[in-house]
């Protein structure tokens, strides 16, 4: 392999292995900051309970989405770096804002959330989770607002040889950037909608701590229902943006070859990238795809023939990645919905409890292959239309990145099984005892 | 002018993350030598518990405004300094999960293995950032292309082993003393004891380094040109010296600000000395990346610095109010606490 191949090797290993963690934090930060409002609105114990066993929870999966994300930051510099010499006016940036901005209210006031209990009054208490979560939000905006621009350069012009920035309210408030936003921040909520139903179930099939874990899991169960239903809506949105932004790249999400108006859609399909075709079509709903991607059924679609094959993004991991996401939408709507329908008496529907533990890791799969999507559909290209990934590597040796590419697997691996480890323990263990029953 | 302010402030991020994780990387590294028990290993640990992570944040935040004002310096230092970077990355990584995790299973193997990863999480980074500044101050094989000419075992000449072992030294003492300020009784006792031994070799190390600098770079020149500049170093041998000052006097608190000054004198020395290159070559001068070839346009550097000056100062202020609110001496009774770690 080239030194290309495995800087992109080595920063999907990185990025998928960040990303395992990252949509945890924003969307459980959220819910342990609702479960200690609770607590100090009601003064209900089995809130402060909740918070803290839900929190201990969220710390042990926040450590290792921090500490991954450091190495992300520093390996543009490492391994891109004509990529950061040729867009660091724009992108650099948004990257120090995150840092300034949100990166240290978070990193600070986790720090006073976790020893804080005795000695802060509640409320004060209860506001540094708040300030951690909303943080952790902010934090995702700028990183996405960044992505956003990789993936539609827009304010800038190409002087001195390098993309400047000339217009920054337009690179921070663009379309594409606040529908990113909110399309991974809801399938972040999601995620962790579902892992708060999934260990509740755990739980109440056991009949332990009915309660605490029923209260839980109503609060999660809204959660999760309201964003599965808005990421439907939003994920049309941003798939039409896409269509207008970045046609290769639906292309592929869709495996279009020819360029069709009224371009349908089919029930089933199977890409044939070799032949540049499609091995199998099977229930074909006509101009379906040119509606969905610009609300007209007679609206022309580009296929992926009409671009040149050194500019087309891998197919198939892209149209199957795609089709496992909105699959997947799609079932976490039913899911919720069947849970919020039943969430006053849920211990008594064991099918759906046992159902919801096995579909804990379903987000994840979901949560990962939307990023598939966007950063292989997104090829050749590092920044669309604009610079090849291929001319953005860092002047390394191949046995630099191998080594490095060993390290991370190796290193990242036997971390990912501690933190998982830890974090079936403590979902299992549930919550420490009250005051009242331990006496 | 934008591009001098950011010089400057780019010496002030990495100068705050030296002086902030400087002493957690120093009681990482005295973890070995000062705990007798778990109980001791664990006030180290809460000693620094509230803080570590928003003292890492200077390091994010350095790099970051480094990408942000500099790119290409960003580009050229990082991708040169590919391998010992890296193995600082990973560094922090088991550093920063051996908080979280050490605690999480009675077990005495599962406890040693983060403490482990704590003492090396500290140890490396603290040697391997002293021998890269150093390489930075004495110029680093690049050429134009920003093609690194040379590989881990260049950059651990001399002159970059000793820019280590001053950092490492450092830290050490700065870390005790953040443990005489944390702790009391026997652990007190020992963390100050081992401030005061190793403030001679400190101080020694040092000297040969401020010496060395002037045969092994070009630093001196800047202060020849402006002697105000002089006011630097000055601080920082005066902040040594008021180190064992206030040692003498077990005033730990002034200890620790005057170990602080120390640093902040010691990466300042450097940054200054290097103005305006911010990542010297040492192939040929004109491949050196300075703060006005390697800058971002104007507009750029303007609204980072309408940041910078807006959010830095408020970061300080919370900061703060965090090093205040704990300000308390860690006790044993302190990790009965559920969240302790």
């Amino acid at each position: 392999m080239d030194i290309v191949a495995l800087s992109r090797l080595q920063f999907a290993v990185a990025s998928l292995f960040h990303f395992l963690f990252v949509p945890l934090t924003l969307g459980l930060s959220i819910l342990t900051a609702i479960f200690e409002t609770l607590y100090v609105k009601t003064g209900d114990e089995d809130y402060k309970r909740a918070t803290k066993f839900w929190g201990k929870l969220f710390l042990i999966n926040f450590a290792l989405g921090v500490v991954t994300g450091i190495t992300l930051e520093f390996q543009f510099g490492t391994n891109w770096s004509e990529y950061s010499k040729y867009v660091g006016d724009v992108f650099g940036s948004l990257l120090a804002i995150e840092a300034t901005l949100a990166f240290f209210l978070e990193s600070v006031f986790l720090g006073v959330w976790i020893f804080g209990w005795e000695k802060l009054s509640k409320k004060a208490h209860a506001l540094c989770i708040w300030i951690v979560a909303i943080a952790s939000n902010v934090s995702a905006l700028w990183i996405l607002v960044a992505n956003a621009w990789m993936q539609h350069p827009v304010g800038y012009v190409i002087r001195n040889g390098r993309a400047e920035l000339t217009d920054f309210t337009r690179v921070v408030t663009q379309k594409f950037a606040i529908l990113e936003f909110l399309h991974t921040i809801s399938g972040a909520y999601i995620l962790a909608g579902f892992f708060v139903m999934g260990v509740s179930a755990w739980h109440l099939l056991r009949k332990n701590e009915v309660s605490l874990f029923k209260k839980s899991f109503k609060v999660a169960v809204i959660f999760a229902l309201i964003f599965a239903l808005f990421e439907g809506l939003e994920g049309h949105m941003h798939a039409s943006e896409v269509a207008e932004t970045q046609p290769t790249k639906l292309a592929a999400m869709e495996s279009l070859w020819n360029t069709e108006s009224h371009a349908p859609m089919y029930l089933f399909l199977i890409p044939d990238a070799k032949h540049e075709r499609n091995a199998i079509e099977i229930g074909k709903i006509p101009g379906l795809l040119s509606f969905l991607a610009f609300d007209n059924t007679s609206a022309t679609v580009k296929g992926l023939k009409a671009f040149p094959k050194e500019d087309r993004p891998p197919v198939d991991l892209t149209f199957w990645s795609f089709r496992i996401m909105v699959g997947l939408g799609t079932l976490f709507i039913l899911l919720s919905l069947w849970g919020f329908f039943v969430r006053n008496n849920i211990e008594n529907h064991p099918g759906l409890l046992k159902l919801l533990i096995l579909c804990i890791p379903l987000p994840y799969i979901a949560n990962e292959a939307g990023w598939i999507v966007a950063e292989v559909g997104r090829q050749p290209w590092i920044v669309y239309g604009m610079m090849k990934t291929s001319q953005a590597v860092s002047p390394l040796i191949p046995t630099q990145i191998v080594i490095s590419l060993i390290a991370f697997v190796v290193l990242y691996s036997l971390l990912g099984l501690a933190d998982f480890f830890l974090l079936f323990k403590y979902a299992r263990k549930g919550p420490e005892a009250s005051m009242a029953t331990a006496k | 002018m934008l591009e001098t302010i950011w010089f400057i402030l780019w010496g002030v991020l990495w100068a705050v993350y030296f002086m902030l994780d400087g002493f957690d990387f120093g009681i990482g590294m005295l973890m070995p030598f000062l705990a007798k028990n778990d109980t001791e290993r664990r006030i180290m640990y809460n000693a620094i518990g509230p803080f570590w992570d928003g003292n890492e944040v200077w390091l994010i935040t350095a790099g970051g405004a480094t990408f942000a004002a500099f790119p290409t310096t960003y580009a050229v230092m990082f991708s040169t300094l590919y391998t010992p970077l890296l193995i600082i990355l990973f560094a922090l990584i088991v550093r920063g999960v051996s908080f979280e995790f050490r605690g999480k299973v009675e077990s005495a193997t599962w406890r040693s293995i983060w403490d482990f990863c704590l003492i090396i999480g500290s140890v490396i980074p603290a040697l391997l950032f002293g021998v890269a500044f150093a390489n930075i101050f004495k110029g680093i094989p690049f050429d134009g292309k920003g093609i690194f000419h040379g590989n881990l075992f260049t950059l651990l000449n001399p002159y970059g082993i000793a820019g280590g072992i001053l950092f490492v030294l450092l830290f050490l003492v700065h870390g005790a003393l953040w443990l005489c300020v944390k702790t009391e009784g026997d652990l007190q006792k020992r963390a100050s004891s081992v401030a005061a031994k190793l403030w001679i070799p400190l101080l020694i190390v040092a000297v040969i380094f401020l010496a060395y600098s002037y045969k092994a770079t070009n630093l001196y020149a800047n202060y020849f040109k402006w002697p105000v500049l002089w006011v630097i170093p000055l601080v920082a041998v005066v902040g040594l010296l008021l180190t064992r000052l206030f040692i003498a006097k077990k005033s730990w608190w002034k200890a620790w600000f005057a170990s602080s000054a120390t640093i902040l004198g010691c990466v300042f020395f450097g940054v200054a000395g290097l103005y305006p290159n911010l990542f010297p070559s040492s192939l040929d001068p004109k491949y050196s990346l300075t703060a006005f070839n390697s800058a971002s346009s104007p507009l750029t550097l303007k609204i980072m610095l309408v940041v910078a000056l807006v959010m830095v100062p408020i970061i300080i202020i919370y900061q703060s109010w965090v090093y205040y609110t704990f300000r308390d001496k860690v006790r044993k009774e302190d990790l009965s606490y559920e969240e302790a770690y």
